[in-house]
């Protein structure tokens, strides 16, 4: 095989990291190289930003590549597993800290994140995980955003140094369903995957309290958690995924889930379905986990939201406006009285939206054409509203409701499949 | 007519002294005219004098200088003038977002706002190296170089980031108002500059742009989504965007090489389908689960022509884990026999994999199921004729023929004869066993039951 150079390893290494949905850099410390001492390189924000997108709609924030995409595991819906015929490549560390630096001086990317097939054993390949973050962090005074993956069964002192110099670490509970996991990943293991997480979290929530204490105890991880999870590629239902959402949210403090609706693969393995799900199915998820974080829905409700013989979330209609339609009599809201949880369930007012109204009707009685002003479209909100001139007595009323403030069809997914 | 004549299109300073002067003295909105630089705008105005500020103190509530402070970077000349209006009306109407000028300028500080993230987000530094060492080291003189073309006036209000991200390197950020200048230590700032005054590339690009190549997932093609957050008119200075057309163009294709270089029937395929059958036996998507003994799965060869669907386990196939063994079973095995298909050769599933039935007494009376319990199940319908590819589908019932088409259709008007099924195989149509069980007249039974073997006869020439 011909020696591959670093654009070729590059590709393959990339290539091989995009099934990772995640590539958010946000929701660190506040730090920059202006405030540390001379020579240092790099800053976070809260907010994160994305430098680029690509034409799949994802945000490119960080260089996002595994050190290697070799591995002795066989997970049947990934790309790297131990029987596919993709072509290999492997970076050293100091490759990988050549090309962040390369990449972040010429303001391409926030940072790093950095994953990696398994070889020869999970301590070794979490070592050299941590042995580039090292290199990051005290060789160049790196301060921008690094998330680095956990491996699972790596040694515990690996993965608390690794939580030491990122921002934040992950480790994929891979499949909703363990029946799933034990189909499609064979050499994993639910538990040992749950355990991994926990003991993450008892790290963050260690340091967390050493930092209340002694204002220079190290930070561990203080981007916090994820984990990210395959859509459609078993028998979960979107019910099934909430939960289990929720639960991991619950128990380990996760600062997100991702959800990554299966794709096809180059070379796939037959034990995967071939058809990928519906993206607009991963879109329903991910506002079902907003109106989880933002909107206080407790998980019941959002799976109440789907349909309770099949467990899914209606696909023409967002979670929030379905939820609604069978709630009816949470509804109108008096966009004048109502508390702030009230308003958040209206379909159609967003958080920002909401704290406007809050805002504005401080001054002065809302009229509609008010709220009119607060939001995108006043026509889709308007039946589940009460204001200073408006009640839609026979609007909340009608069976034809759904088919009133529903998004009018689109031809989606016309190729799909 | 007062004139107004501010340093710069970013004077906030500028203009909160003169606004703070003018609306003490009461000057309406109307009767100013705000200016930047020498331009003259009004060619009739008089003075450019500002009343003597009052003695009282003009107190603005914090979110009017947090709004204005956005906004008056705004490129609408007009923002002065909103804002001094805003300010010499009523300072504390910034609380109310649903008033139509607060709502204006928030519009405007929004489009700031979002104007400085994207410079931070979407400036590209070039790298150069001076002929020239840089003096006292010796060292080569690198230097970074962005050309950066904002919509508004944000550079010198975003400068201060830079610095903060790149603060031991040299850099520049050239743009058609303003340049920026830093040399580690200090920032200076310079004349607008053009296009050509950067250089024109950096070898690192090509390996950013494998990245964004790499990086993309052509199975999931969203390209609304990219320009809703990379508007076009950023496009022309940032490398990886040359890119875009030819990705798009190319995603489908690689897309459907993906699926189509599938593996075939072999290989693994018996292992993914006993794997299939262990996870389904797990299933919950519906409630059937919590009263039937087990998932009773589909049984046949996974390389059959033929796969034939029932409607549901009934009470013996609940017990025993297989599908058609018990009454009905029997009918189908007779029939089989007699249109001399071998059983052993075909794929025999049902359309719903868990048992449905009311208790009475000691007895568990079938019952039909529902249109989201045959939803729910087709998940495992579906995985199976991945894994069987059958040419042939044979549908028993009503049941079984929503399944298998994916809408309610009635016997009568589908039986016997071939339909195309999206998956690419041919389906058929006839009555599920158990209604030739239920028919009470002897006589009738006995040429429903010819029927049936004629229409699995008429179906299984299709493979022929």
């Amino acid at each position: 095989m011909s020696q591959l150079d670093l654009r070729g390893k590059l590709a393959i290494l990339a290539d091989a990291a995009k099934y990772d949905a995640s590539c958010a850099s946000s929701g660190t410390t506040k730090r920059n190289a202006a405030s540390g001492p001379k020579g240092g390189l790099g800053s976070t924000e809260g907010m994160g930003i994305c430098h680029a997108y690509a034409p799949d709609g994802r945000c490119i924030s960080l260089l996002k590549i595994l050190l290697t995409n070799s591995c002795i595991f066989d997970c049947h819906y990934c790309i790297n597993r131990k029987s596919s015929n993709v072509r290999r490549a492997r970076f050293t560390p100091e490759e990988v800290v050549d090309l962040t630096l390369n990449f972040y001086r010429r303001n391409y990317i926030e940072g790093l994140f950095l994953s990696s097939g398994i070889i020869r054993s999970s301590d070794y390949t979490m070592e050299q995980i941590v042995r580039v973050a090292r290199l990051l962090r005290e060789e160049y005074d790196f301060r921008g955003y690094i998330h680095l993956k956990t491996i699972p069964d790596a040694d515990a002192e690996l993965v608390r140094q690794a939580g030491l110099y990122a921002d934040r670490v992950s480790i994929n509970v891979e499949l909703p369903t363990v029946a799933g996991l034990t189909r499609l990943a064979p050499e994993k293991s639910a538990p040992r995957i749950e355990g991994a997480m926990r003991d993450v979290r008892a790290a963050i929530d260690d340091t967390a309290d050493a930092g209340k204490r002694y204002k220079s105890a190290p930070k561990f991880a203080p981007a916090g958690q994820s984990t990210q999870m395959i859509v459609g590629a078993d028998a979960a239902t979107d019910g099934d995924i909430i939960t289990r959402a929720a639960g991991l949210y619950d128990r380990f403090q996760l600062r997100r889930v991702y959800y990554s609706a299966f794709s096809p693969i180059p070379d796939a393995s037959a034990v995967l379905p071939l058809q990928r799900p519906p993206l607009m199915r991963e879109h329903r998820l991910y506002q079902s986990d907003w109106l989880m974080r933002f909107y206080d829905y407790q998980p019941r409700e959002v799976a109440a939201a789907a349909d309770p013989a099949t467990g899914m979330l209606p696909l023409d209609i967002d979670p929030k406006l379905a939820w609604a339609l069978k709630f009816r009599e949470s509804f109108p809201v008096d966009v004048n009285r109502a508390p702030r949880e009230l308003l958040l369930r209206v379909p159609g007012l967003g958080v920002k939206a909401v704290d406007a109204i809050l805002s504005a009707r401080r001054m002065r009685r809302l009229q509609l054409a008010d709220v009119a002003r607060l939001t995108a479209s006043i026509a889709k909100v308007r039946p589940f509203l009460v204001a200073a001139d408006w009640r839609p007595v026979a609007l909340s009323d009608r069976a034809d409701l759904r088919s009133l403030v529903a998004p009018k069809r689109e031809q989606l997914e016309l190729f799909a499949a | 007519m007062r004139v107004v004549t501010l340093a710069a299109e970013d004077d906030f300073e500028g203009w909160r002294d003169a606004a703070r002067g003018l609306a003490q003295a009461g000057v309406p909105a109307s009767e100013i005219l705000w200016q930047v630089g020498e331009t003259p705008v009004d060619l009739f105005a008089d003075e450019a004098v500002l009343p003597p500020a009052a003695s009282r103190a003009l107190k603005v509530p914090r979110a009017f200088l947090d709004l204005a402070q956005s906004a008056i970077l705004h490129s609408d000349p007009e923002r002065f003038a909103l804002l001094y209006a805003l300010l010499a009306g009523d300072p504390h109407r910034v609380a109310d977002p649903a008033d139509p000028l607060v709502r204006r300028l928030e519009g405007m500080a929004r489009e700031v706002r979002r104007d400085i993230h994207k410079m931070r987000a979407f400036v590209r530094f070039r790298e150069v190296q001076d002929a020239q060492p840089f003096p006292g080291t010796g060292e080569p003189n690198t230097r970074f170089i962005a050309w950066f073309e904002p919509t508004h006036h944000i550079v010198r209000a975003n400068a201060r980031f830079f610095v903060d991200r790149f603060t031991s390197m040299r850099w520049s950020i050239l743009t058609p108002e303003l340049s920026l200048h830093w040399d580690t230590e200090t920032l200076t700032e310079g004349p607008g500059a053009t296009k050509a005054d950067a250089p024109g590339e950096d070898p690192v690009e090509d390996i950013w742009k494998t990245y964004y190549a790499s990086i993309f997932n052509p199975a999931r093609l969203k390209t609304g989504a990219m320009l809703k957050e990379m508007p076009r008119k950023y496009w022309k200075n940032m490398p990886e965007t040359a890119l875009v057309r030819e990705l798009v163009a190319t995603a489908r294709q690689r897309e459907t090489a993906m699926v189509a270089t599938q593996p075939r029937p072999g290989g693994n395929i018996e292992g993914a389908w006993e794997a299939l059958r262990e996870e389904a036996a797990h299933c919950t998507r519906c409630d059937l689960y919590k009263h039937a003994t087990q998932t009773v799965f589909g049984e046949g060869p996974v390389d059959a022509r033929m796969m034939i669907v029932g409607e549901q386990p009934g009470d013996q196939e609940d017990l025993a884990g297989h599908p058609f063994v018990g009454p009905a079973g029997e009918v189908f095995d007779r029939a089989m026999v007699e249109a001399g298909i071998d059983r052993a050769g075909v794929y025999v599933t049902n359309a719903v994999k868990h048992f449905k039935f009311e208790p009475r007494g000691k007895r568990r009376i079938h019952s039909k199921p529902d249109a989201g319990e045959i939803q729910a199940c087709r998940w495992w319908y579906e995985q199976e004729r991945l894994l069987v590819k059958p040419e042939l589908t044979i549908a028993l019932g009503a049941s079984a023929a929503r399944q298998m088409l994916g809408k309610t259709v009635t016997i009568a008007a589908t039986r016997g004869r071939a339909l195309d099924l999206p998956d690419g195989g041919r389906g058929w149509v006839t009555v599920h066993p158990s209604y030739l069980l239920r028919l009470p007249d002897r006589a009738k039974a006995e040429d429903a039951f010819a029927a049936f073997v004629e229409d699995l006869k008429g179906a299984e020439k299709l493979l022929a």
